[in-house]
């Protein structure tokens, strides 16, 4: 087996920054002072005259995005995911949300595969805020290949995204060939005894749920959701139409999520069974990422046997 | 100013306050308190310093005008309609569900609305976005905000004021609608901000106090010191909240509370008395 390259999402991220700042110059980034640690630090190294640090204070950042944007202007503001979507969440609604501005925020270290530093850092509920404002649109991409690409589909978008990346090096999944496109899910693999619809890290995940639940003669679809807002329900209901059952999984709370938003799209319409993988309406904690994933049961192994249970809940 | 201008802007103030309390009795609810307390400031930024054009609201360069106390909606929607962005006869739907003059500015459907506010403290990061956004991209667009006195209690007002500073935006100017009075009774006994001058200046500002921020001539020379300045600065107005309707002057209960039918006749005479007075 040839060695898999991991790379965080977060560096897709910075990479792009620093590409997009090469093309053009119609834009400026934010920041509140992470900028080593979003990757926004790529960009601020190149081009420090388009870059401006707000400080200790996301709320402003936020409101600063808002006025810039609102001048007709690009811009990308950058913090941690607890921080962005959880401390200024009414500033993105009525600042951003509401005149539905053109804000791209870009929120690093989402989920608890920040590690170390713990729960009061390990935001697992911020698709879920996201989701609840008008208009939002919300990105959470696989590796760090679709990082770049999301990046540069939001700088074309006309409204607020959201876009959700990782701290943690993950398994890069998709070739330079790959297409993203907003509002758009991707069929991976094919399959027709279950649908396993995966974001984030979770993809590269259902991928090795794939090879294991073949083993066993179970034939899985296997979709990359990474635009959770708005949703490909076309995809959603197609699959429940010809798998009969889905798997959602999701380094997120199971409440309000991309499983949440799976269920939501089923339920008005072909309410098959959904097993949602997910954080289980809890904290996370310290401790290295990959172990905090084994313990949260965020892993292949898990996704094989939730497709399991779906499976078994097939009338 | 000489005194056919200053009579001028008050005859155009003393209308903005019918098309305010014209609203807010139409709606049945609403802010008067402290629409009537920054009439004058509005009033003179809209008729005698912002480089706009009411034929083409979102001319791109501009100058900006953020109500970062988003409720006081009735003074900038009757300021806008005097102006000339809209028919002032559009105040009597204030509030209501078909109406483009939502409960709190909404820059999407209001012809003259630079930004959509309401929460209060983030107006102000608004605006130090646009004076950013202005500088950055070489516009030399001006950017004008009006903050409540009880709204600065809100954090993020400071946040805003610190990186305003820091980055050096001389291109805004900020006014601080002193009228004293917040919901809960008077700042002082709410939450003082006070004070207010010297917070600002401890965070790089300049700040200028007007005595009578409901006078033109005192308005007038803050915005032209204001002007000659190098760095953000803040003109704390002290005003009344409630001016020019006798009843709801300096009284707290018409911070967010409409008239009845007596009392909007009553308002309405004492007004009408006024603008005759001054034509």
């Amino acid at each position: 087996m040839s060695e898999v390259k991991s790379v965080a999402t977060r560096v897709g991220f910075g990479n792009a920054l620093k590409e997009l700042g090469a093309e053009r110059d119609d834009f400026v980034v934010l920041d509140a002072d992470l900028a080593a640690a979003t990757q926004t630090g790529a960009f601020k190294k190149e081009f420090p005259d388009r870059f401006y640090d707000c400080g200790i204070a996301e709320q402003n950042m936020i409101g600063i995005a808002a006025g810039i944007a609102a001048t007709g202007k690009r811009v990308i503001c950058s913090s941690f995911a607890m921080f962005a979507a959880g401390r200024a969440f009414e500033q993105i609604r009525n600042s951003v949300g509401y005149p539905h501005l053109n804000v791209i925020i870009g929120a690093t270290h989402a989920g608890i595969s920040v590690g170390e530093d713990g729960a009061t850092h390990q935001c697992c509920e911020d698709i879920a805020l996201m989701r609840t404002i008008p208009g939002m649109t919300i990105i959470n991409p696989a590796d760090v290949t679709e990082a770049n690409l999301a990046v540069r589909a939001a700088m074309e978008h006309n409204g607020p995204v959201y876009m959700r990346f990782g701290r943690l090096a993950v398994p890069v999944v998709f070739d330079e060939d790959y297409k993203f496109e907003i509002g758009k899910g991707v069929e991976l693999r094919k399959g027709n005894d279950v649908t396993i619809i995966a974001t984030g890290l979770m993809v590269n995940e259902a991928l090795i749920a794939y090879d294991m639940l073949k083993e066993e003669g179970i034939s899985a679809r296997i979709i990359n959701m990474a635009t959770i807002k708005p949703l490909d329900k076309d995809i959603v209901l197609k699959a429940a139409k010809e798998t009969g059952c889905i798997v959602t999984a999701e380094e997120h709370s199971v409440i309000g999520g991309l499983g949440s938003a799976v269920c939501e799209a089923l339920s008005e319409e072909n309410p098959v069974p959904v097993v949602k993988l997910g954080v289980y309406d809890e904290f996370g904690k310290s401790g290295a990422a990959p172990v905090l994933l084994d313990e949260f049961g965020l892993r292949a192994v898990n996704i094989v046997e939730k497709a399991k249970k779906a499976i078994s809940l097939k009338k | 100013m000489d005194f056919e201008a200053k009579r001028e802007l008050e005859i155009t103030a003393c209308k903005v306050r019918m098309g305010i309390l014209e609203g807010v009795h139409s709606a049945k609810s609403g802010h008067p308190g402290g629409s009537l307390s920054a009439t004058e400031i509005i009033t003179y930024l809209y008729f005698k310093v912002l480089n706009i054009d009411p034929e083409n609201p979102k001319m791109e360069n501009r100058d900006r005008f953020v109500l970062s106390k988003g409720h006081a909606a009735p003074v900038l929607y009757s300021v806008l309609a005097q102006r000339g962005f809209f028919k002032p006869e559009l105040m009597s739907t204030l509030r209501k569900p078909d109406s483009i003059l939502q409960g709190h500015p909404d820059m999407k459907n209001i012809p003259g609305v630079d930004m959509s506010t309401g929460s209060l403290g983030q107006g102000i990061s608004a605006a130090v976005g646009m004076a950013l956004s202005a500088k950055h991209f070489g516009n030399d667009f001006k950017v004008y905000a009006v903050l409540g006195d009880g709204e600065i209690e809100e954090g993020q007002v400071w946040e805003a004021a610190m990186f305003a500073a820091n980055k050096g935006l001389s291109n805004l100017t900020v006014f601080v609608d002193f009228n004293n009075l917040q919901i809960d009774g008077t700042i002082a006994e709410v939450n003082s901000p006070e004070p207010i001058d010297k917070k600002f200046e401890a965070f790089n500002w300049h700040a200028i106090i007007v005595e009578d921020g409901n006078d033109f001539d005192q308005i007038e020379a803050a915005v032209n010191e204001a002007k000659t300045i190098d760095k953000p600065v803040a003109i704390i107005a002290k005003t009344i909240k409630g001016k020019g309707v006798s009843f709801m002057e300096n009284a707290v209960n018409w911070h967010g509370a409409a008239p009845n039918d007596e009392l909007f006749e009553q308002a309405m005479a004492e007004l009408k008395a006024k603008l005759e007075e001054l034509q």
